[in-house]
């Protein structure tokens, strides 16, 4: 656990007035309810953008589900980091347009998820349909061998499954 | 109706007032996961309903803000359609509810997203995904009761047969609106015609069609709905989390 501990923190280095890129600062923010993976990775992070003359940095993020508890939290994290960060001046600012996919979540977000026992999401199928019959694949023993319980899980975003092979239970983020 | 003031509002109030009825079920559905995901589909309707309320304080431009919308108006300010304020009567009727608002509402949304108002087409966009889950859900349980035992036959078609009528109003004609509604209504009949086939359930005949709900002419269950939602936020004014 602690290599991965370490990878999760954030890449961020420190300029030399002790102030740290509001872009890395931002990106290192973790998602509140699913904690082993940061907002950049997960694609909710659309853009940083800091005015050169008044220093003041305008976040930009968009949620996942329209309904999703978190992104106050989300908006909260985001402002103390980047006031740790050296930019006490932050605005967060959310978008709905284009709307969130699972295919924004990033290769390294995808393994992370996987590791920490959530079954990552398969690519969306194209033309709006969303194709519910796709095998998922247990993330603790890796069988094919698996069945949806419930199709809405302990977050909006996720599914409950239910491993054959192994009998665990475990959580799949749905492709949205 | 008027504007898109009005037609917003309609959405709106549909999924906050859907989005009450389901929250009803929670800790009280017949089994663990699907209080979950009763629970989740009221979150993603209480979601849509709070961007297009917010959108249609903008519109309005009275300083009405989301909460203003929700807490502060009376039964008949409000422009759902009657089928989402029915009370949620047993299993089969909650089910019956949810699929046929959820065929009704993944089209609309759909068409949304390509018109020509941004905010909605934005609201549009990101709302079609999740009436997909929901639509798969309500068809999922509608055929599992359907073509289950003789009693969970007999308690769906019941259900169908209840809720059906109900269903007209969400197709009214609005040809002013950013979308027309009644263009919507071959894509839930081409949804709701093979499902309930396929629960050898029988379509009821179309008939009486009661409505109102969009002009604020309510059934009287959205009264006591409404008491039970506001009734915080209108004893302690501006409550916040």
């Amino acid at each position: 656990m602690s290599a991965r501990s370490a990878a999760q923190r954030s890449p961020a280095v420190a300029n030399e007035d002790g102030s740290v890129n509001p872009r890395d600062a931002a990106a290192s923010v973790v998602d509140p309810e699913i904690r082993v993976i940061t907002i950049d990775e997960l694609g909710i992070l659309r853009a940083v953008e800091e005015d050169p003359a008044s220093g003041r940095v305008t976040v930009t993020i968009t949620p996942t589900y329209t309904g999703c508890p978190a992104m106050d939290v989300i908006r909260a994290d985001i402002r103390r980091a980047l006031a740790t960060a050296g930019h006490p001046d932050a605005e967060v600012q959310t978008v709905y347009s284009p709307p969130w996919s699972t295919d924004w979540i990033s290769e390294g977000g995808l393994a992370k998820l996987a590791a920490a026992g959530i079954a990552p999401p398969a690519p969306v199928p194209a033309a709006g349909v969303v194709s519910l019959t796709l095998a998922v694949r247990c993330p603790q023993c890796g069988s094919p061998e698996t069945e949806q319980v419930s199709r809405f899980g302990s977050t909006a975003c996720k599914a409950l499954w239910r491993c054959r092979s192994c009998s665990e239970p475990f959580d799949h983020l749905k492709a949205l | 109706m008027n504007g898109p003031f009005d037609f917003t509002v309609g959405l709106a109030d549909d999924a906050l007032i859907a989005a009450q009825r389901l929250a009803e079920w929670t800790t009280r559905a017949p089994e663990m996961e699907e209080d979950i995901a009763l629970a989740n589909i009221a979150l993603d309707q209480l979601g849509a309903a709070r961007l297009l309320l917010s959108y249609a304080g903008e519109l309005e431009g009275a300083g009405r803000d989301e909460d203003a919308l929700a807490y502060l108006r009376d039964n008949r300010e409000f422009r759902n359609a009657l089928l989402v304020e029915l009370p949620n009567g047993d299993f089969a009727v909650t089910m019956a509810k949810l699929f046929f608002l959820a065929a009704y509402q993944l089209p609309l949304y759909t068409a949304l997203a390509g018109c020509a108002d941004e905010r909605l087409a934005a609201i549009g966009a990101k709302a079609r995904k999740e009436s997909a889950y929901h639509l798969d859900h309500g068809a999922l349980w509608v055929k599992r009761l359907g073509d289950g035992t003789e009693e969970s036959h007999r308690r769906m078609q019941a259900a169908v047969d209840h809720v059906w009528p109900y269903t007209h109003e969400l197709f009214a004609a609005d040809p002013a609106a950013p979308v027309d509604p009644a263009t919507l209504r071959p894509a839930f009949d081409e949804v709701v015609g093979p499902v309930l086939a396929e629960a050898t359930l029988i379509r009821p005949d179309s008939g009486w069609a009661p409505a109102g709900g969009r002009a604020g002419v309510h059934t009287e269950h959205l009264a006591f709905l409404l008491a039970e939602m506001q009734v915080l936020h209108r004893a302690h004014p501006g409550a916040n989390w």
